[in-house]
């Protein structure tokens, strides 16, 4: 059963409804207890990343997360916001993130517009399981004025452009994350979630 | 490389999409889960939904038909019509929009921009604006005055002067829809759309009035759109009596590539 981590700010019912769409079982997840039900997470995100965290603080959500992420390795795919705020630090608003993977969140700068809204292409630079059957250069839709520069290059698994080219798919150990959403992408989009709904981090060898 | 959108627009009336010509005299074209069901199966790049007497008849949005349209679509989805408040705006995104248009409330309203983006990020607050072409004067730099209420009512409020605002409040992007075009398939106003991608530095959505491909990539090109929004090109019944016809997703893509406008290409995905 994935858990769709329902807190104020995110927009869980969206994906809830491209789960539902593939056949995957889900359930929203509002609190600790419901979560601890779950063996695989997804955080979806919307907003900025301090209104993200503490939303999931106020919710009792961070704590309960914190252990089944972390401590019981349980598959976790963050979206969007979702994958902002595992990096150490971020411009938006100079907060800590969790830290679950080196790097820092930076703002676009230069003269495109900003938010950056609407399709852009996914390259993919690493192999992983998520992006099995990934198309070459496939569409996926951005809503972001903030992208993630993780420190380290392995965790970097597609990158995009807008400006400058950034990392639009992040993965480290039982955790994967993009920058698009995904439940928003279309049949591209949702091939990812199909992935990530069978995906077993400890078959991996690296 | 980020690519134009397409937008679909859905004029909703009792849970089904009509077609306007300048804000009045709606026909029915059709219930709009079915449509938003067939347009996604096309891929469109993006649905916007106004429930279009939610704001006259002073009642709240219809989140049965959000909800009931939020099931079939995986592209973004934007709802408006009837939002007051960020408690209205909470409802519509946990019915599964993933942005907020809002438009009449907000020139009631300004700081309905500003809690809005605070509380969800700007980049889930669309800013519609209804404008017309009423020739520059006192008050009115720009010679586009800003309308609310189905076109009904005029602000004296300077179309430029607006965007600007709302920019600076929190929207995220800004549709510029022209009363004057609206469903008359003669292309969409250039001359404001440009005006206001000149003005602000969020994305701009032209609105009203698009007929043909070429119309829609006159949007891009001249008016400086990042999106185009489409509806009597997609499914009005009145198209041909005006000697145009309704065109699929994909043709039109097609067409617009040819022309050097950047789109999301079809995806053959034999997936689902």
């Amino acid at each position: 059963m994935i858990g769709v981590i329902d807190y104020r700010a995110g927009n869980a019912p969206s994906v809830g409804y491209a789960l539902e769409r593939l056949g995957v079982d889900y359930r929203l997840v509002a609190n600790g207890d419901e979560l601890s039900q779950c063996d695989r997470i997804i955080l979806p995100g919307v907003g900025a990343a301090a209104a993200t965290i503490d939303s999931l603080k106020s919710a009792g959500l961070l704590e309960p997360l914190t252990k089944s992420v972390r401590d019981e390795k349980t598959p976790m795919l963050g979206i969007c916001v979702g994958l902002q705020i595992l990096l150490e630090h971020s411009e938006e608003g100079d907060v800590a993130g969790l830290g679950w993977i080196p790097g820092n969140v930076k703002q676009f700068t230069g003269p495109l517009r900003v938010p950056q809204i609407g399709w852009n292409s996914v390259k993919v630079v690493r192999p992983h399981p998520l992006v099995e059957g990934f198309p070459d250069a496939g569409y996926c839709y951005f809503v972001n004025s903030y992208f993630a520069t993780p420190s380290n290059p392995d965790h970097v698994i597609a990158t995009t452009s807008y400006g400058e080219d950034f990392c639009s798919i992040m993965a480290h150990e039982n955790i994967v994350a993009t920058q698009f959403h995904a439940e928003k992408s279309g049949e591209v989009g949702l091939s990812l979630l199909t992935n990530f709904s069978t995906w077993n981090p400890e078959s991996m060898s690296s | 490389m980020l690519t134009c959108r397409l937008i679909a627009c859905f004029d909703v009336l009792e849970g089904r999409v009509t077609k306007a010509q300048q804000f009045e005299n709606n026909i029915d074209v059709a219930p709009a889960e079915d449509l938003a069901r067939e347009l996604y199966e096309e891929q469109i790049d993006e649905i916007i939904f106004y429930d279009i007497t939610a704001s006259v008849e002073r009642r709240p949005i219809d989140l049965d038909t959000v909800r009931r349209v939020a099931r079939q679509v995986f592209v973004p989805f934007t709802v408006g019509g009837g939002i007051r408040s960020v408690a209205d705006m909470f409802a519509v995104l946990k019915a599964g929009a993933e942005k907020i248009s809002i438009d009449s409330m907000a020139v009631r309203e300004p700081d309905l921009i500003r809690q809005g983006a605070q509380e969800f990020g700007r980049q889930c607050v669309v800013l519609s604006t209804q404008v017309r072409n009423v020739g520059r004067r006192a008050g009115i730099p720009s010679g586009y005055e800003v309308f609310i209420d189905g076109a009904r009512e005029a602000t004296g409020l300077d179309a430029i002067d607006w965007v600007k605002r709302g920019e600076e409040l929190g929207a995220g992007e800004i549709v510029v829809n022209s009363i004057d075009r609206d469903g008359t398939a003669s292309g969409y106003d250039l001359e404001i759309t440009r005006a206001v991608a000149d003005a602000v530095s969020v994305p701009i959505i032209a609105s009203g009035g698009a007929g043909t491909v070429e119309h829609i990539a006159q949007g891009f090109s001249t008016g400086g759109a990042q999106g185009a929004i489409i509806s009597s090109i997609l499914y009005s019944p009145r198209l041909e009596s005006q000697g145009l016809k309704n065109l699929g997703v994909e043709e039109m893509k097609i067409d617009l590539a040819d022309r050097g406008i950047e789109v999301r290409p079809f995806f053959n995905s034999g997936l689902h």
